[in-house]
């Protein structure tokens, strides 16, 4: 067994030894390790000329990030919290996902953003949002958010090996756990959702942190006679909505569970795809459990209150099995 | 900071006058973008960069092919400077297929990238680190490439200039951080927002930036401290600051008749035009009238063939608007 913590810092390791063209930069990931000690190994490792500490300049880390992609490099930066990413947000929003398109193709960004993204541990307002529905925003972003350790190493090969810039989101709160490390060459596709569970009764749809709590709501509402499906996205975009429709089309039941906002999540964007296309398939409406409307408070009791949690979803699978 | 000194010792007359050619290329261009832009041609808006030629031409003259370049939105002379023809730029400003960005980019994104101009860009100050990461880049590969940013002094107030400077100063990166000083944030004199008197040069040493002054209507001065610029950064000095001060000769944008100007202004500048101070260095130089006359006469001939082509090419393929988002070439976001 190995953590999702030390998986981050393997994944970009075998990318790092496979490709000399592979750099990391970013606040204290050098000898430091990383704040979450997520780049722990690679200073040692690679050195000072393939790992390198920045200063607390997102847009100089990010932008920087972009010039070295469109020359050569395949870099992959560090923001240390993803609430920070608000602080370059030009580089996501207008610059990176924009500059293939208008330039007529001239240029690839093939970049990595990786980014500590999510609440659960206390941080408050600043430290604690997720915000993969950020990206989702924007055309021309690759996001990845895996939910285990073998994925965070799949999917972080996918990541760095895209001629594409990706955002790669790490869910703080998942850090600690553990699961099976990834076998040699292991290489998670993007746009391929996981069907960790079968059911009969209601799909459950998750993404990163969500993922192992729809597990255990399913373990909870399979002693109750609920079978449910639960599907994990592994990436936003692109979008495994197809698998998705799969699921559905056995289940009838649609429930996604999202730890951003509900205005604006990307849980709207499932369910909207699921409307055009599937709606013949659903015996009850779909349902969103999603972050609350309000900012992350810091009290763990008032976190409890506005993000995703067990119980939230198995009152909501219960609701719409009795529909 | 050193202020750079005018000097034509040396130069090569035939190398003056091909400069001198293609200021007289963008200068056309420019005339041509205003003109098709009243007449309907040219929708959206254009940023001119007549007046500003000598900056990207005596900046392009003193750096290596495969030196990387990254402008503004007031960025066609740099394209131009770059290789860019008069042809595929205007026939980008007119939505045309045989635009350089196939339509999808416009005036404000000009770009040359087989040539290593890496594109225009049009939120102020951004492509100031992605030069810093494109000198990275060049260190990491050991390339001996410079990358330079070029930027307005407007740009100079905001973050990322100064986070760029940092790192940049930091890393010892080889970049050139070249300002066009045109007097104008948009509509505001620049000295009324600005603490520095300078708002390049005067920032750079806090960063332990050598920094320059340059008349940016003088082509030969900005490609001699552009040359002493890019020798610093190979021999692995690091960066370096060049305030060039200089004047465009239209408004702001499309739709600005500069009225803010002071009675006179504009005057004053064209008498220094740049076109007016190389076609001077020539003759001191021993260059006949007409010969220059042949160069400007083979700029207005090149402008004038391109404006005819792109007029006549067809209009961006529909196509197009949906590839190029990702590498594949293609569009697609979901199963």
């Amino acid at each position: 067994m190995t953590t999702y913590r030390e998986s981050v810092a393997e994944g970009i390791a075998r990318e790092m030894r496979r490709d000399d063209t592979v750099v990391c930069l970013g606040e204290d990931i050098g000898a430091a390790g990383g704040v979450f000690k997520t780049t722990v190994g690679l200073f040692d490792e690679f050195g000072p000329e393939r790992v390198w500490d920045t200063p607390i300049s997102e847009q100089a880390i990010v932008g920087a990030a972009m010039g070295a992609a469109m020359t050569g490099m395949r870099p992959v930066a560090e923001i240390m919290f993803s609430d920070f990413l608000a602080c370059c947000w030009d580089y996501l929003a207008n610059e990176i996902p924009k500059v293939r398109y208008m330039t007529g193709g001239q240029v690839t960004v093939p970049l990595v953003v990786r980014t500590a993204n999510g609440g659960g541990l206390g941080f408050g307002a600043q430290h604690s949002q997720s915000v993969e529905n950020w990206a989702l925003t924007v055309p021309g972003l690759k996001i990845a958010a895996p939910s285990t350790p073998a994925d965070v190493v799949g999917l972080m090969a996918t990541a760095i090996r895209s001629d594409d810039p990706v955002v790669f989101f790490e869910h703080k709160g998942l850090f600690a756990s553990k699961g099976a490390p990834a076998p040699d060459g292991h290489v998670v596709p993007f746009g391929q959702a996981a069907l960790l569970r079968e059911g009969t009764d209601v799909t459950i749809v998750g993404l990163a942190s969500t993922v192992p709590l729809a597990l255990t709501a399913a373990d909870r509402l399979a002693e109750q006679g609920v079978q449910a499906d639960v599907v994990d996205l592994r990436t936003l975009l692109p979008l495994d909505v197809s698998s998705v429709l799969r699921s559905v089309e056995r289940t009838s039941r649609l429930v996604v569970v999202e730890e951003n906002p509900y205005q604006g999540g990307w849980g709207a964007t499932v369910v909207s795809v699921v409307a055009e296309e599937g709606f013949a398939l659903l015996d009850a409406p779909m349902r969103r459990v999603a972050g609350a409307n309000v900012p992350l408070p810091f009290a763990d009791a008032l976190e409890d209150q506005v993000i995703p949690t067990v119980d939230k979803v198995v009152d909501t699978v219960k609701a719409l099995v009795d529909y | 900071m050193t202020d750079a000194t005018t000097t034509t010792t040396g130069t090569d007359a035939a190398k003056l006058l091909r400069r001198h050619e293609t200021m007289a290329v963008i200068r056309r261009t420019e005339k041509a973008a205003h003109d098709l832009f009243m007449s309907g041609l040219v929708k959206g808006t254009t940023h001119l960069a007549a007046g500003q030629e000598a900056v990207a031409v005596g900046a392009r003259g003193a750096l290596r092919d495969g030196d990387y370049a990254f402008a503004t939105y007031r960025g066609h002379h740099h394209a131009i400077a770059w290789g860019a023809t008069a042809e595929e730029c205007l026939a980008e400003l007119m939505s045309k297929a045989t635009g350089s960005c196939k339509g999808k980019g416009g005036s404000m994104h000009l770009t040359k990238a087989a040539s290593g101009m890496l594109g225009s860009y049009a939120i102020v100050g951004a492509h100031l680190p992605m030069a810093v990461g494109a000198a990275w880049s060049a260190r990491l590969r050991a390339t001996d490439q410079v990358a330079v940013a070029f930027f307005g002094d407007g740009a100079t107030n905001i973050g990322a200039f100064h986070e760029s400077l940092n790192l940049a100063a930091v890393w010892k990166l080889p970049v050139l951080f070249v300002c066009e000083n045109n007097l104008y944030m948009e509509y505001t004199p620049i000295g009324t927002v600005t603490a520095a008197a300078n708002p390049a040069a005067d920032r750079a040493p806090s960063y332990g930036i050598p920094a320059e002054l340059v008349d940016g209507n003088d082509v030969v001065a900005v490609e001699d401290a552009v040359a002493r610029a890019a020798e610093r950064a190979r021999a692995g000095d690091g960066p370096t600051v060049l305030e060039a001060r200089t004047y465009r000769h239209y408004g702001h944008s499309r739709t600005d008749p500069a009225s803010y100007r002071p009675e006179g202004e504009l005057e004053r500048w064209l008498e220094r035009d740049p076109l007016t101070v190389s076609a001077n260095q020539l003759r001191a130089l021993g260059t006949s009238d007409d010969d220059i006359r042949a160069a400007e006469e083979s700029a207005a001939a090149t402008v004038e063939a391109a404006v005819d082509a792109a007029k006549a090419a067809p209009g961006a393929d529909l196509a197009e608007a949906f590839t190029d988002v990702w590498a594949d070439g293609g569009a697609e976001w979901r199963t």
